[in-house]
């Protein structure tokens, strides 16, 4: 759907700005570097990304483009999988330099002509004069590619990418310093390592007469935290797009990042699935858009659509609630039904409106209080929030308990952060609001002057009690310490009292959690177990549960067991799988063929004769023979040789 | 000091040849009185060694380029097979000494060849009457090529029957060359080390031309004063005295102090030193950095080296896996009963022999596991129940590629795959915080 397009579209200008803010530095230093071409260090930036690997792929296609696109045009990334060899490396490097420039101008029928040859001889010398006789090339050339010559630099570097530095292997790498080195001032490298791990590799990879050649500065990229929460807060907090998540849902994706891989990317693709899979099983997604366009669509619903809305457990409820007349509008007639879905459309919008602010506003609140009771991040918070009524739960007691013993500055910064939001936000409803808060404000303001004027006037005082004696004085000045405190402090604190009420008023308004709107059903994707089935996949399981129950999969009504026994009818292949459960280590095949074979022929077992079963069948034999080795290949058995006419079971457990 | 003569070069050359040679005079008139005159035949093979940077390449280099003697010069390293160094010494063979087109490309694939090939060569270009000089650089790869290369190389002159001497530059020594089946032995040099008197002089030599020679010379005597200790390569010492002369010249520029004012300089740049040894030459920050920094006057803290980023950021069951492998290989399977078990036996017993046992693994370095024994400590150590799924498995892989996991032994896909834990103690510690 068109919205998933303009999702992912949104994801890649996304992820791309994030790289161009990490790597404009770091352009800057390419620029730099070129200046210092003469000593023999070759410059060398380590990236260090973080362990998601997934993401790195697109991490450095995106990086090659923006140095393309800024610095020079030759640029190559090298992967440690396809290096097991320095000689591999360099018919790699060539490969992709020169295909790289006959891109830049794919017209020279000659050029490709002469690459095929080049690529006989892969050694250093021959990319010399390749890069010799392209920058001679470049500097002859017609003004019509001055255009871009002049957005490269003068002599263009050559940008080789280590994807993967931890997994090359030493010798390669140091062999392909050592030797760049040597004609550093022929062909100005620039290498450029991705690290996963940390910077401590290039010390570990490289002995120190190597790292010696090499000018090496430290990118740090952003950490895939982060990362993350700018994408839940672009995607998940604004109301641009109709598709949301459900608490569940989104709990789930969540902790596979953390749990699991720390990447992005899979993030991303969870979230895809998610849509698709909510616009494929929920027939009436396709209300889930963009306000006007619902309503529209709203109009021009059918009979069986109205009736799906009628199902739908929160319409219903809704309904209930209504005067008796009205249900009966609403249940029978469909124009009436499409009004109040319109209306209530539009409830849900305004909700989605209006939720996004407060809970920034709250997350600005709670995220400055000691231990965190509601979440460090908002992300934590927005799944509080959708779980339950968020003013419910103990946590949000303790913090708002927290949030009344706030100094005064803080709690003046953090109202002006939420004025700043509220003003930003495009809720009608929020006038209002910002003018309470900027009340507050305008309070506390007036709070600071006139403890100054206190402060002042105290002198005064001082001046006129001075001619009494000196005991009188101490005591009067005491007296009015204390009053000053108190009077002052309750001041300061009603103030805050009805502060942190306000904030708590806002709260019950507006963070209601989804589940308890009406028609939340069209917007929200809920079926978190489907997702944790399709995301994280249990192989093992799968297996297990297929082999012991093949009912499960094959739909058969003859193979529904009752669990405990085994069922001839099954396939041969689960009728050995589940002998070989029973068994220790290591297996014995007579005993397994044997116990097959009654399993088998345990039917035909009363009226068969017994000649038949005290020899077991060639047919069984062979079936047998055949799910034993099925089994071997599922790798759940090997042959032993510590007995013979035994295999060893390879599973331990039943799963 | 052995002055350099010879009879069969100018003295001119040789005088010249003196001053570009500083401290390896001695080196330098053993070569020429082996070497002979031009058209003399010489020794089959020269074995120079001596420690990285005693001046080797660079000696030999200007050597044979001040007498203009034919020579070809290979880098071993960059000429990864046997076959590019050939074509290689071909190639450069037919440039050296003729004004002729470049070399057309020439095909070369084993030493039957390349004898045919050079032969052909040194008549073409008209070097019969001369000695001819193939130095091979870094001539210890040559040990992975093919095995005859070695042995032919050594004694090339005979095989081509021509003038010619293949010089070996290399820092390990002969006997580690010698192959087993027996080759012909060559003359073998030794260049000793660079004294700290012959460091002097040569640092000093190339001093920038705005400041006199003795400043310049007193500036490297606090140099070395500082480095000395920890490195004696050349051509670090050299990058190092590039880097931080600005920073001596400072006082001198903003005239707080005059060339002659040696004790004050040194003071102003000894703490600088210092932190340059432990930054720049551990290469923590890269020269361009310290050069920034010290445009900038800051201060070194700010800008933290490569060693500051240790911490790995690892996800939630990444980081148990980790630990789990590194229990698994450094703790004897029949500990695991006792440590993973609820309900475990005697403990108290064996106090003192588990503290014995763990220093001696540590000593002894991670012992392979089974795949199932690591999932079986894993599950004892989440505290939540964790499904098998294939996130775990996967990421067991890209633990892997990270190379904080090994996997040992990969014969046979379905027999379970063993893995080791390449990470040290104080990296799981940092990790299990």
């Amino acid at each position: 759907q068109q919205i998933q397009e303009e999702m992912n579209k949104q994801f890649f200008d996304n992820l791309v700005s994030f790289l161009r803010r990490s790597h404009s530095e770091f352009q800057e230093k390419a620029t730099e570097w070129t200046c210092r071409m003469k000593s023999r260090e070759i410059p060398a930036a380590a990236l260090v990304l973080g362990v998601n690997v997934t993401d790195h792929d697109l991490t450095f296609k995106s990086l090659t483009e923006v140095i393309q696109n800024n610095i020079t045009p030759y640029v190559t990334s090298l992967q440690a999988k396809d290096c097991p060899g320095i000689k591999n490396l360099m018919q790699k490097l060539m490969g992709q330099l020169m295909n790289c420039y006959v891109d830049a101008d794919s017209s020279d029928e000659e050029d490709c002509a002469q690459i095929s040859q080049n690529r006989v001889r892969c050694s250093m010398t021959s990319l010399i004069n390749w890069y010799e006789n392209i920058t001679k090339k470049t500097d002859s050339e017609t003004p019509s590619r001055k255009r871009t010559s002049s957005r490269h630099l003068q002599s263009p570097p050559v940008v080789v990418i280590f994807k993967d530095m931890e997994s090359f292997t030493t010798k390669v790498l140091q062999d392909f310093i050592v030797i760049s080195s040597q004609h550093i001032h022929e062909l100005p490298l620039i290498l450029i390592f991705g690290i996963a791990t940390s910077p401590m590799i290039i010390h570990s990879l490289l002995p120190h007469s190597v790292s010696s050649l090499l000018c090496i500065e430290l990118f740090q990229s952003l950490s895939c935290k982060e990362h993350l929460s700018t994408i839940i807060d672009k995607l998940l907090l604004t109301t641009r797009f109709a598709f949301k998540l459900s608490e569940k849902v989104l709990q789930v994706l969540i902790n596979i990042f953390l749990y699991h891989d720390f990447s992005v990317q899979n993030f991303i693709k969870g979230f895809q699935l998610c849509i698709v899979e909510h616009f494929y099983s929920q027939p009436l997604s396709v209300l889930c858009c963009q306000l006007l366009e619902a309503k529209k669509r709203v109009n021009s619903l059918s009979h069986s659509q109205c009736e799906n809305i009628r199902r739908l457990p929160s319409f219903r409820r809704y309904v209930e609630s209504q005067e008796s007349e009205k249900q009966i509008a609403l249940l029978t007639s469909d124009n009436s039904l499409k009004e109040a879905v319109q209306k209530l459309l539009e409830d849900l919008h305004i909700y989605h409106e209006n939720y996004v602010p407060v809970l920034k506003c709250l997350h600005v609140f709670t995220s400055s209080l000691p231990k965190y009771p509601l979440g460090k991040q908002i992300r934590e918070l927005h799944c509080a929030c959708l779980e339950s009524r968020v003013w419910e739960t103990e946590d949000y007691e303790s913090s708002l308990q927290l949030a009344r013993m706030l100094n005064k500055s803080d709690l003046v910064t953090m109202l002006q952060k939420c004025v700043e939001i509220f003003v930003s936000s495009s809720g009608k409803e929020f006038d209002k609001v910002v003018e309470k808060l900027k009340d507050f404000l305008a309070q506390f303001e007036k709070l600071e002057g006139a403890c100054q004027e206190q402060e002042e006037s105290i002198p005064s005082q001082k001046e006129l009690q001075k001619k009494t004696d000196l005991y009188h004085l101490q005591k009067t000045l005491l007296e009015l310490k204390e009053s000053r405190r108190s009077k002052k402090l309750t001041k300061f604190e009603m103030l805050r009292f009805e502060v942190v009420d306000f904030i708590d008023s806002l709260v019950r308004n507006y963070l209601v959690p989804a589940d308890h709107k009406t028609l939340h059903e069209i917007m929200y994707f809920n079926t978190a177990s489907a997702l944790r089935e399709h995301l994280n996949a249990a192989p093992r399981i799968a297996l297990h549960t297929a082999l012991n129950n093949p009912y499960c999969y094959l739909k058969n009504q003859a193979l529904k067991s009752d669990g405990g026994s085994i069922s001839n009818k099954a396939p041969d292949i689960c009728i050995a799988y589940k002998l070989h459960l029973e068994c220790g280590r290591l297996i014995n095949l007579v005993d397994w063929l044997e116990a097959f074979s009654t399993v088998v022929t345990a039917v035909e077992g009363p009226n068969g004769d017994a000649a038949v079963s005290d020899q077991v069948d060639d047919i069984i034999h062979a079936r047998f023979i055949r799910a034993v080795s099925e089994l071997e290949l599922l790798g759940f058995i090997k042959p032993s040789k510590q007995k013979t006419d035994h295999v060893a079971r390879l599973t331990w457990g039943s799963c | 000091m052995p002055n350099l003569e010879h009879p069969a070069y100018p003295a001119a050359t040789l005088l010249r040849l003196e001053s570009l040679v500083p401290c390896r005079e001695s080196q330098v008139s053993m070569l020429l009185s082996i070497f002979g005159e031009r058209e003399q035949f010489t020794f089959p093979s020269i074995f120079i060694y001596g420690h990285t940077s005693s001046g080797k390449t660079y000696v030999m280099r200007t050597l044979l380029n001040t007498l203009q003697l034919p020579h070809v010069f290979v880098n071993c390293v960059e000429h990864f097979t046997s076959r590019l160094l050939l074509e290689e010494i071909l190639i450069q063979l037919q440039n050296c000494s003729s004004e002729t087109t470049p070399a057309s490309r020439v095909l070369c694939d084993n030493f039957n060849d390349f004898v045919r090939l050079f032969k052909q060569a040194v008549t073409n270009q008209d070097l019969q009457d001369q000695t001819l000089y193939i130095v091979l650089d870094r001539a210890e790869q040559l040990r992975e090529m093919e095995a005859n290369i070695l042995p032919a190389f050594l004694r090339l002159q005979e095989l081509t029957d021509r003038n010619v001497t293949v010089v070996l530059l290399t820092e390990i020594v002969w006997e580690l060359f010698r192959p087993n089946t027996g080759c012909f032995e060559p003359l073998i040099l030794y260049f000793p080390d660079y004294s700290i008197g012959h460091l002097q002089k040569i640092l000093s030599n190339n001093h920038p031309p705005e400041y006199s020679a003795d400043f310049y010379a007193a500036y490297i005597n606090i140099l070395l004063g500082v480095f000395y200790m920890v490195c004696r390569d050349l051509k670090e010492l050299q990058h190092l005295a590039a880097l931080n002369f600005s920073k001596y010249c400072e006082p001198v520029v903003r005239g707080e102090a005059n060339e002659r004012d040696t004790r004050k300089l040194w003071k102003n740049i000894e703490p600088h030193l210092k932190k340059a040894m432990q930054t720049v030459y551990l290469r923590e920050i890269s020269s361009s950095q310290w050069e920034r920094l010290q445009h900038d006057d800051g201060d070194p803290g700010q800008l933290k080296g490569l060693s500051a980023h240790a911490h790995v950021e690892l996800p939630y069951y990444s980081k148990f896996l980790l630990i789990a492998a590194y229990l698994a290989s450094y703790n004897p399977v029949r500990t695991d009963k006792r440590f993973f078990l609820k309900h475990h036996g005697k403990i108290k017993k064996t106090n003192f022999m588990k503290k014995h046992e763990k220093t001696s693994n540590h000593l002894l370095g991670p012992k392979p596991v089974p795949l199932d024994r690591l999932l079986a400590i894993l599950y004892s150590i989440v505290d939540s129940r964790v499904a098998p799924t294939a996130n775990i498995f996967s990421q067991i892989t890209s633990l892997v590629t990270l190379q904080l996991l090994s996997l040992v032994g990969h014969n046979d896909q379905l027999d379970g795959p063993r893995y080791k834990c390449t990470v040290s103690l104080d990296f799981i510690r940092a990790i299990a915080r």
